[in-house]
């Protein structure tokens, strides 16, 4: 088991003619993730090799769900265009499946363009957003797996080490982190840095509590909102599984936006101080240091008795 | 902009010298006026004046209330080119090169009102106080009932029952409840049609005659939005924003200036701000955040590092790369033409993981660079303080 994709998960592309679709529907396939098609309008009928599979372009999602079946789709359009992408994934999946994923990975959508596609996808309650602003969603397999985003598939493997985090490249270093004690994932997801996005931190926790192939969690945090400090008051009173948690931050000045449009701490609020001590009162096995989480998650499991 | 959206606003003249502020007196025909430090930051009304030369204190206070034209005069001679350092500008202050001189009003009460995204609630929300002029965060800690709030439904829209409610619970009736509603809505539209991040009126004032007026206000708009408001280009004082930031973002860099001493290259935003907290952990301090950014190319790291190089605090250089789309041999090259064109006199210490990391290894390893190359994070940290003299 894994959340929300597994090997089997049929994945679109929006997005695919322009350079990022392509090249990371190109990775997407090298890993193993069975794109089953992609979605460029006025570019439909054509056909794209990629890494030697022929991948079908439609024009938009409603006939590219009915001609393959897909059960999720990823995004590479333009910040532009971004926010009606996701609607009409969302619109299509639920139309037609009744359910779906949809992983935004484009960086910079204007933040009410987001406000507007979130209402839009809760009111679709079998469709699920990760992102915007995210590596994507992965669930390594055996062999290969299912990627569906921008992260570097080969450093992860297959195992009981479920990982949520804001940033990407921080989320790569939690992946290496629990690869240094020999640990492997059942999915990591990278829920984006926007101060407006779709899955949050609780879904995913609610998601590996209840994953029978999760035996424990890493947790990543930045500064900015109270995403964090609502996480560790859920998990206190909802998730048996053990905890590690770190939040980047500690030392960025007040005001100031650091790279994601989300990190800012505004009104003294959403500083990495006020998380670190949500979480260490929500029982969460605290790491000070990204090259840390390795050391502290091996105390966290063998405090379970699962080491 | 208020004005353009025909909010109520009073009458002003923006000025940049003691001439202006003089003649915008003469023509608004009111004898109370204000005189207002135009920056970035707020905090203005409480902060304090200094000659940026000598450092000495110039006047109390970044707004003032002028009686006359002597004092309009004195005033802005007290504020032009000098430097205002407030709560949120940090020690350093920031200079002032533009002026508001407004016209009075009769005031009866002073309110506050902001329109912002609440990211918990993925929703526009809408906050007002009767505790106007006040510093709302003490607001909202010490008296929570007195601020009042509204969430905007993104279908529906801002309706007509939450401007009234809201209006009612700040005690407003008659034509100032009438003065409010209208108000409100034209602000909503202000925040959606230009993207706002926040419009904060402080304060917002209902007059003797029950007219509300946005007195003093301050907007931030989402930078995300900037490619449907090619507006905001003319509206930007780039005198107020730091060269290297300025100059970073167009290279599709994020890059903020610190005080420390230990410059940072990093891809990804994430690991960017952990790299500066590691350091300071390992008894450092960071002189930036940097992130390239996802598959930033040579020439892009080759401007990152001139942007580092330039600060001359910076004592010593980390670089640290987790690749994913980025490629570490991509930074590796960048790196070493960076250093070929401009030189090197402090320390480097590289760490490279993930995507081609044996390739940039290799690289750095081929080439006459001093580098010290480390396999964690925490390893970087440590090397580099202990290069510059730190503790570690």
């Amino acid at each position: 088991m894994s959340i929300w994709i597994n090997e089997h998960s049929k994945v679109l592309v929006q997005g695919i003619t322009g350079s990022q679709g392509t090249f990371h529907a190109t990775k997407m396939i090298e890993y193993g993730t069975d794109i089953v098609g992609g979605v460029t309008p006025g570019k439909g009928g054509q056909s794209l090799d990629l890494f030697g599979k022929s991948v079908t372009v439609y024009d938009g999602m409603y006939e590219a769900i009915q001609a393959t079946d897909a059960n999720a789709s990823v995004i590479y359009v333009p910040p532009q265009f971004a926010a009606e992408a996701i609607m009409e994934a969302a619109d299509a999946f639920d139309q037609i499946k009744g359910e779906g994923v949809v992983v935004c990975i484009t960086e910079g959508i204007p933040t009410l363009d987001m406000v507007k596609a979130v209402a839009y996808v809760n009111q679709r309650p079998g469709v699920r957003l990760i992102g915007p602003n995210c590596p994507g969603i992965i669930t390594p397999g055996i062999e290969g797996g299912c990627k569906i985003g921008i992260m570097p598939g080969h450093i992860h493997k297959k195992g009981r080490i479920g990982i949520v985090s804001k940033s990407g490249t921080l989320t790569y270093e939690a992946v290496a982190q629990t690869m240094s004690i020999g640990e492997g994932q059942s999915t990591c997801i990278g829920i984006g840095g926007d101060p407006v996005n779709g899955t949050g931190f609780i879904d995913c926790l609610a998601g590996f509590q209840d994953d029978i192939q999760t035996e424990a969690i890493v947790m990543i945090g930045e500064i900015g909102g109270t995403a964090e400090e609502d996480a560790a008051a859920w998990a206190a009173e909802n998730v048996t599984k053990p905890i590690v948690g770190f939040v980047a931050g500690a030392t960025a000045p007040p005001g100031k936006r650091m790279g994601h449009a989300g990190a800012i701490i505004s009104g003294g609020k959403g500083t990495a101080a006020e998380k670190f001590a949500a979480f260490k009162s929500a029982g969460i096995y605290v790491a000070n240091d990204p090259s840390e989480i390795g050391a502290v998650l091996a105390v966290a499991l063998k405090e379970a008795g699962l080491l | 902009m208020f004005r353009k959206a025909g909010v109520n606003v009073l009458d002003g003249v923006h000025c940049t010298s003691i001439e202006d502020a003089l003649s915008a007196y003469d023509s608004l025909g009111s004898k109370v006026v204000a005189v207002k430090s135009q920056i970035h930051a707020g905090g203005r009304g409480k902060g304090t004046l200094y000659s940026p030369e000598s450092g000495e204190k110039v006047m109390e206070g970044g707004v003032k209330i002028a009686f006359s034209r002597e004092d309009v005069e004195l005033y802005s001679r007290n504020i032009l080119g000098n430097k205002l350092v407030t709560i949120q500008t940090g020690e350093n202050g920031k200079i002032v090169n533009n002026l508001y001189v407004e016209a009075g009003c009769a005031i009866a009460h002073e309110y506050y009102l902001a329109i912002l995204v609440d990211r918990e609630a993925k929703a526009v929300l809408i906050m007002a106080s009767t505790e106007g002029g006040m510093d709302i965060e003490k607001v909202a800690e010490n008296t929570p009932e007195a601020l009042h709030k509204v969430w905007v439904d993104p279908a529906a829209g801002l309706l007509g029952f939450q401007k009234r409610n809201l209006g009612m619970d700040l005690g407003l009736s008659g034509a100032a409840l009438k003065s409010f509603f209208g108000l409100l809505g034209k602000l909503y539209d202000v925040f959606v049609k230009n993207d706002c991040a926040m419009v904060e009126i402080n304060p917002l004032v209902r007059s003797e005659d029950d007219e509300i007026i946005a007195l003093d206000a301050k907007v931030s708009f989402d930078e995300n939005a900037s490619f449907r408001h090619k507006e905001w280009e003319d509206i930007r004082d780039l005198g107020e924003e730091d060269d290297a930031e300025v100059r970073a973002k167009e290279l599709g860099l994020s890059y903020v200036k610190l005080d420390g001493d230990i410059g940072c290259l990093v891809n990804g935003a994430g690991l960017a701000m952990a790299t500066m907290d590691v350091i300071q952990l390992y008894g450092g301090e960071p002189a930036n955040f940097l992130d390239l950014g996802g598959g930033a190319g040579e020439d892009t790291v080759n401007a990152a590092f001139e942007i580092i190089l330039e600060d001359h605090n910076v004592k010593g250089i980390l670089v640290n790369i987790f690749g994913g789309i980025q490629r570490c041999d991509v930074v590796a090259n960048g790196v070493l033409a960076s250093v070929e064109r401009i030189g090197l006199e402090v320390p480097l210490v590289i760490r490279l993981s993930g995507t081609n990391y044996k390739e940039g290894r290799a690289i750095i390893d081929a080439s006459d660079l001093q580098t010290y190359s480390v396999d964690t994070l925490a390893e970087g940290a440590k090397k580099i303080v202990e290069l510059i003299g730190g503790e570690s």
